[in-house]
């Protein structure tokens, strides 16, 4: 019992930072059908961007309190992470609007692979670790010789997702930007017949992905403390998992997914074998698609001629 | 915007869209290139700046601006004013030519191939050149002819295609290691057990269309390399299986021993033979691939695969089984993607899990496409230019002359591959040959553009 309690607890930490590049995924999938393979790259270059300014606000500037600390390096690496993306989306992508369907995915992936080794280049290709801070925990319970804890880190991603969230949804349900996407999911041309800025708003859909992929990299690194230039792809794959899972273009879908993604790796971990923990979530991808190709929350599919 | 194209040299907006792409690649490079973060003696992670390079970054970057605005632009837009020319150019027919002629020059060039890097190279270079570039770009070859079978003719496209290269692979080096089968007996059977697991893999997915196959197909290729790395027993990990039995000449082994092939033939020993023996051996096979498939597509099973990339549903109002023609696409795909494992198996003599990583899947499925999509000479030029480029940069030691003894040319291989891949889709997105030449033809053969062709939509 108090292990499932500590696994739930770790789950939904690590469903949130999931759920968080999902939601990336299945902006863009939704407005132009692209499986932006790049972006779990756009998520590592977050996270060096955040252990940068983290180092240059602890060691150089010595902002002391570490909340404050990590407050700027957010919004630092929110700014520059969708620089990066809205520059890609210009240079790899928006060239290639209209052609066929396989040549954004193709230069996608050429993207991600470029992305990856650039950081290893620009970076070098060892760990990254940094001391872990925030550690204090608070005991929930307690038996048989085992302390539930829940780490003041795991509050604060847990604090920070849901805020972000919110923000977010109410960005793309309530505002005119919000409706402008909506309008170019359904139909681009007929979006731009009325007046949308249809390249504005895709430029717009890639910023704001970034901008969640990099809360995303800084609570990855606050809570994990160490990255290298390959992290992208393996939490790529299953923040699209997890994308595919709540139902690909539903952002409460994405969230939903990632949360069930990352309990049924902590879940695995824990009773089944560590080894296997990829493999689990890789089969949960195959399993939704073949049954339920709609995802949880996602609208069916219409197949027309 | 003004109605005609502007050709007049506009200096101040030239200059400043360069300062906004300076501004712009500052913003680019200030975090990772401007700053380095090191481990010091003490393991503990400093920061350091590189504020010269990350100038020199911006400044190439807006010179390159300048330089477009100021000299490639105008270019363009004065080329785009001339009339078009009514005849084709003098150059163009000589292209065609050069086309017609193009496929039976190749393959009498790949024959000839070892003899004339002997002649030019003598023993001691020539190994190089026909390992690293003769059998490595065969395989790719070889590999792409066998995807275009399942991503160009049924327009299925899979990024899990290295999953079956290593199923052949593994399956050569287990059976030949724990049985003592000889490479010709396993080859067969190498393939046999590939396209077994194509159909297996293939039966889930047959409902998936367009992006989501691609994505299932890519979880099934790393499902299939996790389980090569933790299922320990049976393939040793991430230590990969070694001492893999190499191939012989019927029987016949390529050793310095006295039943060895040099001494059976009385000549002096040297691994050059085994190495022209194996580059032969790739030939024939990549040359059966090309074969079969240009047979079948001539078959009542190659047209129900091309006619279910054009379009699904008029395939299934025909009474076309896709269930069938899709599992036998993926098949044949995973056939020659097995002989070739087991190929790769047999020259390596060494397998890790570490060759069958997505970036192999991505490199095949990307000169599928660079060769524009079920065109075979597309495909081979596309492998010659990918994996012969990615070999070149190898070596390229001449540069260390120019950035110093510690630049290491080998690091920038996979930025400048990643980086071609993007730059070759946005210049080129139909790949290297965008005609097509129809199957079925009502008058008189003739090639067409792709544009008007649909794939992938599985």
């Amino acid at each position: 019992m108090e292990v499932f309690v500590q696994q739930l607890i770790n789950g939904i930490t690590l469903g949130s930072i999931y759920g968080l590049i999902a939601i990336g995924y299945t902006m863009v999938y939704g407005i132009i059908g692209m499986v932006n393979f790049a972006h779990g790259d756009v998520f590592m270059v977050s996270v060096f961007i955040a252990l940068v300014a983290l180092m240059i606000l602890t060691s150089w500037l010595g902002v002391a309190p570490i909340a404050l600390a990590l407050l700027i390096v957010l919004i630092v690496s929110m700014v520059f992470t969708s620089i990066v993306n809205w520059t890609i989306e210009r240079v790899a992508y928006r060239p290639l609007r209209g052609s066929f369907r396989l040549a954004p995915l193709i230069s996608a992936i050429g993207m991600s692979i470029f992305l990856s080794n650039f950081v290893q280049v620009a970076q070098g290709p060892r760990n990254k670790s940094i001391p872990p801070m925030l550690n204090d925990v608070i005991v929930l319970m307690s038996g048989n010789g085992y302390d539930v804890t829940v780490s003041y880190k795991q509050i604060a991603i847990w604090l920070t997702t849901a805020v972000l969230l919110t923000v977010f949804a109410l960005l793309v349900a309530r505002t005119s930007l919000g409706r402008a996407q909506r309008a170019c999911e359904q139909d681009q041309k007929m979006a731009a017949l009325l007046g949308v800025d249809v390249d504005r708003t895709i430029s717009i859909t890639f910023v704001i992905a970034a901008a969640l992929a990099a809360v995303a990299g800084t609570m990855y690194l606050m809570y994990y403390g160490v990255v290298s230039f390959y992290d992208g792809f393996v939490p790529g794959i299953k923040a699209f998992t997890a994308a595919v899972l709540g139902g690909i273009g539903s952002l409460p879908g994405a969230v939903l997914g990632g949360l069930l993604i990352g309990l049924i790796e902590t879940m695995w971990s824990a009773y089944f074998s560590i080894d296997y923990k990829d493999v689990a979530a890789f089969c949960v991808l195959v399993i939704t698609l073949i049954f339920l190709p709609q995802g949880l929350l996602g609208r069916p599919d219409v197949e027309k001629v | 915007m003004s109605a005609a194209p502007n050709t007049r040299i506009d200096v101040a907006r030239a200059l400043r869209d360069a300062a906004w792409t300076a501004l712009l690649a500052f913003g680019l490079f200030l975090p990772l290139i401007g700053f380095l973060t090191v481990q010091n003696l003490n393991n503990t992670l400093i920061l350091e700046t590189r504020f010269g390079l990350l100038a020199t970054f911006v400044a190439i970057t807006a010179l390159g601006r300048l330089a477009y605005e100021l000299v490639i632009a105008p270019m363009r837009a004065r080329a785009a004013l001339r009339p078009a020319p009514a005849k084709p150019s003098r150059l163009r027919l000589l292209m065609a030519m050069l086309g017609r002629g193009f496929t039976p020059f190749g393959i009498g060039f790949i024959v000839v191939y070892p003899v004339i890097v002997l002649t030019i190279n003598g023993t001691g270079g020539a190994v190089k050149w026909i390992d690293n570039f003769g059998i490595q770009i065969m395989i790719y070859v070889m590999l792409g002819w066998g995807l275009n079978i399942v991503v160009g003719l049924a327009g299925l496209l899979d990024l899990g295609y290295v999953a079956f290269y290593a199923v052949g692979a593994y399956s050569y080096a287990l059976l030949a290691k724990n049985f003592g089968l000889t490479f010709w007996m396993l080859l067969p059977l190498s393939g046999i057990l590939a396209a077994f697991w194509g159909i297996l893999l293939g039966f889930p997915v047959l409902r998936l269309r367009g992006d989501y196959l691609a994505i299932v197909t890519l979880a099934f290729g790393e499902i299939i390399r996790l389980v090569l790395i933790n299922w320990v027993p049976v393939t040793n990990g991430y230590a990969g299986i070694s001492g893999v039995p190499r191939p012989t000449f019927f029987g016949i082994p390529f050793n310095a021993s006295d039943e060895g092939f040099a001494a059976v033939f009385g000549l002096e020993f040297t691994p050059l033979y085994r190495t022209i023996f194996l580059y032969y051996v790739i030939l024939a096979l990549a040359l059966v691939t090309a074969f079969v498939t240009l047979r079948l597509r001539r078959l009542p099973v190659g047209r129900a695969w091309e006619a279910l990339r054009e379009d699904e549903i008029a395939c299934r109002a025909l009474g076309i089984n896709t269930t069938n023609t899709k599992l036998t696409a993926f098949a044949m795909g995973a056939m020659f993607a097995g002989f070739a494992g087991s190929f790769f198996a047999a020259r390596q003599g060494f397998i890790s899990p570490e060759s069958f990583t997505f970036l192999e899947s991505a490199t095949i499925v990307a000169i599928v496409v660079l060769g524009g999509m079920g065109s075979m000479v597309g495909v081979a030029v596309a492998a010659i230019v990918v994996i012969g480029g990615t070999e070149i940069m190898r070596d390229l030691d001449f540069l260390k002359q120019i950035f110093g003894d510690t630049f290491d040319p080998t690091q920038y291989r996979m930025l400048f591959f990643g980086l071609g891949m993007v730059l070759i889709m946005v210049w080129r997105p139909r790949g290297f040959v965008e005609t097509r030449q129809p199957s079925v033809a009502l008058k008189e053969r003739m090639a067409i553009s792709a544009d008007l062709v649909k794939e992938g939509r599985g």
